[in-house]
């Protein structure tokens, strides 16, 4: 954990704001992309994408359904329609090129809730607090699926925030708001990065879909690291960065290969010595480059 | 609060129950009990349809708060349908008018603006006299034709009796007509033709005493809901009984049919023709009968289609009116014979088999049957015809005006008979059934109304349509439209009914309780006073006459009718409207208003406006007495029953005013103290001399007409390029244009908007689904709606039905103004559309 | 896990390890027996919350939606409407409310066409196939027609009428000369679209919508309906039976019909 209070301040003067914010700015981008995408229907009666995050049909042709969703209702006892099960194995191909938990990064509302709280942690410096273990997440993946095949009912779904919040915005809210208002303050007062960091089993499930993916972030200048600490300070998965960061002592490549990140690319964001990018899990598995001296202290020094 | 003996014990047993369960009753028991403390019940009559159901009105705190159906009114015993239920809420709608409302900006009229404003009942009569004076120059015989009136089949009887009497004796205009032109001039003009006297022979009673009913193009089981259950009673408990329904689409009452038919539209001439030819081929007529009670006659043929002189059908027309030609029986059975079972089911597309069957039942001298009609006949080109062949069968078989042999008009609206029919409110018509044509008529008329020879046109004004037409062409310019909403009514909108009252030229004044249609398309809206906001009567299709008294004041300004037409006579002197040598000869000055020779003429206003009692004591308003000083409407009832006895036509007697009070509703002839039930027959009828059994006493040989009148085609019939027959029609849950039903939001709920009844098939062909949005066009226009493939009425392929209460869907904008140039009715029923895709 | 350390280290953090998973199992355990009472409460749906055609039990539902709202989207009504927090139906599941709008019934059923999982079940392919529920007349007491008014409105806008609902004539015995015609629901022909509730001019609907389970009795499997079996076979169930005639006086026979 650490006790930097403001990371990034190096990256802003050396690289400038946006820059410095680029990929944040872009997973902004792209989460209330998805969300305009399915809200635009609703609110225009023009369907481009129709339903929902848990299933969809865009321009009357591509379906996509949340294989996560259709694993509970496997685990209820449904057989479904070939549709959900076209759909889930889309959804599955392209998370295993793009990275599972790029979901997390990318399309989930719930990670604007959640770094909105942590954001405000760090600055409100509250502290302690509940503790979950990093597997937590997995337990509650096990027993979603558990409970769905003891009761017949898909029954994460009933209080499933993810899903909810989408669902609301889409299809009205209702009471939904105060769940993302429960799991704000949650975040903020009880567990840090506790929801999407350690327990939510969409998380999990995307987490270990994504472990052989092919999309990744690499620390591929890590030799000219300073230790600075802003990427860990930034970073929603801390435990992911050691081995690829530190991992030249001990042979392993700098791509960063645990299931549990989240591609979220605030390290690169956050790095005034630009040491991570993004690229591809076979792209130079152990190989890391080292530009000059004069090159990084120029950087530096701008 | 009055308690019988059994509610007594109900609620102390309750008590009891309460008091052992330790606790006190619940909230909703008491506050039912505080609801119904001190509401004042008085009797009257429902708004709506001609059935005339009884109702109990309660009023609490100057409001009506609920209604009931009169447990002992003899129509409905204290039954009512689904309108009726609703009845205590059609006053209540939320955008009632309360002031008068004139067309432009700070209350100047602005003949070209879009919006209205709030002026005073002075200033709107200022304006509404301005323009009725200046369309009226009283030196030029033809002067009063450029003003009019139309009226309304809803109207009280003494409205009815006063428009009329403002137009054709005040302002010397024939130009009144009422809306019961487009719902039951055919009947009408069938019984003057036949019987030489309105009004069915028959009554209710023959529900009961009939073996056999025959529905005509009346759909009862929705529009005469109560009349219906007890048809269906009868067939349900009488042994033996048999219904029969045609008509051009499968509704309601198929459903208790023995022998449903459905027939092309218009061949309903053909069926009835082959009716009288199988009687006559099986010699099932009754001779004797025949002999004594009937002349046998032809009617005039391809009469036209009574549009524009100009439009082709008319141009191809070789023959004209309705003239009566006697013939021979021979002759008759001759031009009937054409009529065959073959060519009947062929021409109608109905089974030989349902056809025989049918004509069996008229054929079986031991059934007795009683025949009903309603806007399927009467709205016609041929109305008047087909009235009559209907009655050409009955009076072949001798089955009429008995108990259980009846043919039965039904009627529409809840005073079409009462009103509209008797107090003469029609173009040509003055009270109780004397015509302006008939010199000896208008000199009656002129002599009780105690005004100078002359002064009634002769001539014949302009009906319904024609009122249009004229309003149209700027020959109409003064325009009075009251207790109606014609624009939505009437056919044609497009081409004949929004031109004229946007007319420059014209200036049309509207009087209605809600801000209709019609009164959107006017100048000057009246607020006006309706159903327990006033005194009233009305005379329903049995001819049973109803009173009721005033129950609660109208909202803000708003004023009946009745007080309109009076008040406004006072703004006129006779030199404003009568000639100089008529004003002599009548000896009144000048200067004197027509409020003083009409109404306070030492006549009307006889009869003190002392307080309004029932037999309890309770006291009601009557804003008219109060505001004119005398008892206004029994001086109107009283006068127009010297019509009854002094006139030259008997047979339309009624009892004294009071009496009404006091009745659950009388029907006429009302001699000796007694009602008549059946007319025209001895022992029944007091006008049939003892010894004469049968005797139509409104022709003056006493014998009733067979008029011959062959089939001949719609006037617009489906061809390539319209390819479906449009029927448009009622449904139970809205009453007309839906402005009182569809501010209930109940009825509203019930059935919100209007839509197509399509074959399944025809919508598939079409590539239609249910529910979904299309445009019905005709040649006149075209009306967005739904397609409706379920449901109440079903519709054989080539034929769609379309109800006209929606005010959002004016399906009257396609409807082709096509009349019975005998009646001068719209055929609403028949026209040529296409159904597409929107 | 980390492999660094002494044996001691190994063992506090192989205590700790075990100390952590026996944590987080008992409170993942908790809030999975929460999470089940929570699924099994949410079987019971409320009465007056119907689901779109094709959906079968409540259980195989509820095991099989998804709660994406396509239904919703393609429902050319407003009808649909999936459930929220509040609405004590399984929260994200499609549902409507008949009294406040039913279903209107679509030839192409295109909420079924959407579903993806067949949670509505692509078999129902002719919408008056559906059970979404069943009509009952619950209140005799109240309802007009059994008061002998005409209103009727049940009858007249359900689209199986004449099938669904029936109007059964009885004589009206206090007037004498009325029928009353009372609306009579068939179990066999209602799709429990609501239209009958949605429409009843009552304050309070005498005819509601119900789940079939609640709506419907069963009759016993050791009773059968003697006549109905009759009809069914088309003939009696036990042939070659004989009745001999009745002796009676001559005068009697002929009156006999």
């Amino acid at each position: 954990m650490s006790t930097k209070r403001y990371p990034g301040r190096d990256a802003i003067k050396t690289k400038g704001w946006f820059a410095a914010h680029r990929w944040l700015l872009l997973r902004r981008l792209s989460q209330f992309g998805f969300l305009a995408l399915f809200m635009i229907g609703p609110m225009s009666g023009y369907y481009l994408v129709k339903g929902s995050i848990a299933s969809s049909l865009t321009l009357d042709t591509l379906p996509l359904t949340d294989p996560y969703i259709l694993l509970q209702t496997l685990a209820a006892g449904n057989v479904p329609e070939m549709t959900a099960l076209i759909g889930a194995l889309i959804v599955v191909a392209v998370y295993l090129v793009v990275g599972g938990r790029v979901y997390c990064a990318w399309v989930c509302p719930i990670n604007i809730i959640t770094d909105a709280a942590h954001w405000l942690r760090v600055r409100l410096d509250i502290h302690g607090g509940l503790k979950f273990t990093k597997a937590a997440r997995y337990w509650v993946l096990g027993m979603t699926l558990v409970v769905a095949f003891l009761t017949g009912v898909v029954a994460w779904e009933l209080v499933n925030p993810v899903t909810m919040i989408y669902r609301g915005l889409i299809f009205g809210l209702g009471w939904a708001w105060g769940a993302a208002l429960a799991l704000f303050l949650f975040d903020l007062l009880i567990s840090e990065r506790g929801w999407c960091g350690h327990l939510c089993p969409v998380g999990a499930f995307y987490g270990t879909l994504g472990k052989a993916a092919v999309f990744r972030v690499s620390a591929i200048h890590r030799d000219d690291c300073d230790d600075c600490m802003d990427c860990y300070a930034v970073c929603p998965e801390q435990q992911v960065l050691p081995p690829a960061l530190k991992g030249a002592r001990s042979g392993t490549g700098p791509v960063i290969d645990a299931g549990a990140c989240t591609n979220c690319g605030r390290c690169i964001d956050v790095c005034a010595l630009d040491i991570f990018q993004f690229g591809s899990r076979f792209a130079g598995p152990t190989a890391t480059t080292s530009r000059s001296a004069t090159d990084h202290d120029l950087k530096k020094a701008a | 609060m009055k308690m019988n003996r059994r509610d007594f014990v109900k609620t102390n047993a309750a008590a009891a129950t309460a008091v052992a369960a330790g606790m006190t009753l619940p909230a909703t028991l008491k506050e039912a009990k505080a609801a119904d403390d001190g509401i004042r019940w008085d009797k009257g009559a429902c708004r709506f349809c001609g059935t005339g159901c009884g109702v109990l009105v309660g009023t609490k705190d100057g409001r009506v708060v609920a209604t009931q159906g009169d447990p002992d009114a003899p129509v409905n015993k204290g039954l009512n349908c689904i309108k009726g239920y609703f009845l205590s809420k059609i006053m209540y709608g939320k955008d009632r008018l309360t002031k008068p409302l004139l067309r432009g900006a700070g209350g100047k009229f602005d003949k070209s603006s879009n919006e209205f404003s709030e002026i005073s009942w002075d200033q709107a009569f200022d304006i509404m006299a301005e323009k009725f004076k200046a369309a009226i120059d009283p030196q030029d015989p033809k002067g009063a034709t450029k003003v009019g009136m139309f009226g309304s089949g809803q109207w009280t009887v003494w409205e009815g009796y006063a428009a009329s009497k403002l137009m054709k004796a005040g302002l010397r205009s024939n130009n009144i007509d009422p809306n019961a032109r487009h719902c039951m001039a055919s009947a009408v003009g069938a019984f003057m033709r036949g019987f030489g006297i309105d009004e069915p022979m028959g009554c209710y009673d023959d529900l009961e005493h009939a073996d056999a009913f025959v529905l005509w193009g009346a759909n009862m089981a929705e529009m005469h809901p109560i009349l219906w259950s007890r048809l269906t009673n009868t067939r349900l408990t009488k042994k033996g009984s048999e219904v029969h329904v045609l008509s051009t689409f499968e509704h309601r009452c198929f459903e208790l049919a023995d022998n449903g038919m459905i027939f092309t539209p218009q061949t309903d001439l053909a069926i009835l023709n082959y009716i009288a030819n199988y009687i006559i081929e099986t010699k099932a007529y009754d001779k004797d009968f025949l002999d004594k009670h009937v002349n046998i006659t032809k009617t005039v043929t391809d009469i036209g289609y009574g549009l524009r002189p100009n439009h082709p059908l008319e141009k191809k027309k070789t023959g004209k009116g309705g003239k009566l030609t006697k013939i021979a029986f021979a002759d008759y059975a001759k031009a009937v014979s054409k009529y065959t079972l073959d060519y009947a089911s062929e021409i109608s597309g109905v089974p030989k088999d349902k056809l025989l069957k049918l004509a069996k039942l008229y054929a079986d001298p031991k059934k007795k049957v009683t025949s009903y009609w309603t806007m399927g006949f009467n709205q016609h080109t041929r109305g008047v015809w087909v009235n009559g062949l209907m009655y050409n069968v009955h009076l072949l078989m001798g089955k009429i005006s008995e108990p259980g042999n009846s043919p039965f008009s039904l009627t529409g609206q809840p005073s079409a008979c009462g009103t509209a029919r008797e107090v003469g409110t029609f173009a040509h018509r003055l009270p109780a059934d004397l015509v302006v044509k008939n010199a000896k008529h208008r000199a009656a008329a002129e002599k009780i109304w105690k005004i100078p020879p002359g002064v009634i046109p002769p001539k014949p004004g302009y009906h319904a349509v024609l009122q249009n037409r004229m309003l149209k062409d700027g020959k109409l310019n003064a325009y009075w439209v009251m207790c109606n909403n014609n624009m939505q009514a009437a056919a044609n909108m497009n081409e004949e009914g929004l031109p004229g009252y946007r007319n420059p030229k014209n200036f049309i004044v509207v009087s209605d309780p809600y801000f209709t249609v019609t009164a959107q398309a006017s100048d000057l809206v009246l607020p006006t006073s309706m159903w327990m906001e006033k005194e009233g009567a009305y005379g329903n299709a049995e001819r049973r006459t109803q009173f009721w008294r005033q129950q609660v004041k109208g909202p803000g300004e708003s004023k009946s009718d009745l007080w309109q037409l009076v008040e406004f006579s006072k703004r006129f002197t006779l030199a404003e409207v009568w000639a100089k040598d008529v004003i002599a000869k009548s000896g009144y000055a000048a200067d004197k208003s027509l409020y003083e020779v009409l109404f306070k003429n030492g006549q009307v206003d006889k009869f003190p406006a002392d307080p309004v009692k029932d037999a309890a004591g309770n006291v009601y308003d009557n804003d008219e007495s109060a505001d004119f000083g005398f008892y206004l409407q029994k001086g109107i009832f009283e006068e127009y029953r010297r019509f009854q006895f002094e006139g030259p036509k008997k047979g339309h007697e009624m009892a004294e005013f009071d009496a009404y009070h006091n009745a659950r509703g009388l029907r006429w002839p009302v001699i000796d103290g007694k009602e008549t039930l059946w007319r025209f027959r001895e022992g029944y009828d007091p006008h049939v001399p003892k010894g004469a059994g049968v005797q139509f006493y409104g022709k003056p040989d006493g014998k009733a007409n067979i008029i011959f009148a062959p089939y001949e085609p719609a006037a617009e019939s489906p061809d390539k390029e319209y390819d479906l027959w449009l029927s448009t029609g009622r449904v139970l849950e809205h009453w007309h244009s839906g402005s009182m039903t569809r501010r209930v939001p109940e009825l509203y709920r019930a059935f919100p908007n209007a839509k197509i009844y399509m074959h399944p098939d025809d919508a598939k062909t079409r590539g239609l689904k249910r529910g979904q949005e299309v445009k019905v066009q005709t040649r006149r226009g075209e009306v967005l709606t739904r397609v409706e493939t379920r449901g109440r009425n079903k519709p054989l392929m080539g034929l769609i039905f379309m109800p006209w209460f929606d005010a959002s869907q004016l399906v009257n904008k396609l409807t082709l103004d096509a009349t019975d140039p005998l009646s001068k009715e719209t055929d609403f029923k028949k026209c040529a559309c296409r159904v597409v895709n929107a | 896990m980390k492999q660094h350390g002494t044996k001691n280290a190994g063992a506090r953090n192989r205590r700790k390890f075990l100390a952590d998973t026996a944590r987080t199992a008992c409170g993942v355990g908790l809030t999975g027996l929460a999470l089940a009472h929570l699924a099994t409460a949410a079987k019971s749906r409320p009465v007056a919350a119907l689901r779109p055609p094709g959906a079968g039990a409540e259980n195989a539902f509820l095991s099989a939606c998804i709660r994406c709202g396509l239904c919703v989207n393609d429902c050319p009504y407003p009808t649909l409407g999936l459930a929220r927090i509040e609405d004590d139906v399984a929260v994200g599941t499609p549902y409507f409310v008949a009294r406040d709008v039913p279903c209107e019934m679509c030839d192409d059923i295109p909420c079924v066409a959407a579903c993806p999982t067949g949670a509505l079940d692509k078999g129902l392919t002719n919408i008056d196939n559906a059970r979404m529920g069943l009509a009952v007349l619950t209140d005799e007491e109240t309802c007009l027609n059994f008061q002998g008014l005409r209103c009727d409105v049940c009858y007249r806008v359900c689209p199986v009428m004449g099938k669904a609902i029936t109007l059964e004539y009885q004589p009206n015995t206090r007037t004498g000369k009325h029928a009353s015609f009372i609306p009579t629901v068939h179990s066999e022909a209602c799709t429990g679209c609501g239209k009958c509730e949605h429409a009843c001019v009552l304050e309070d609907a005498a005819i509601k919508v119900l789940p079939s389970h609640i709506a419907k009795g069963k009759l016993g499997k050791h009773y059968r309906l003697g006549w109905k079996e009759k009809e069914k076979k088309g003939e009696a169930l036990v042939k070659g039976i004989t009745d001999l005639p009745d002796r009676m006086p001559d005068s009697a026979a002929e009156a006999k019909p």
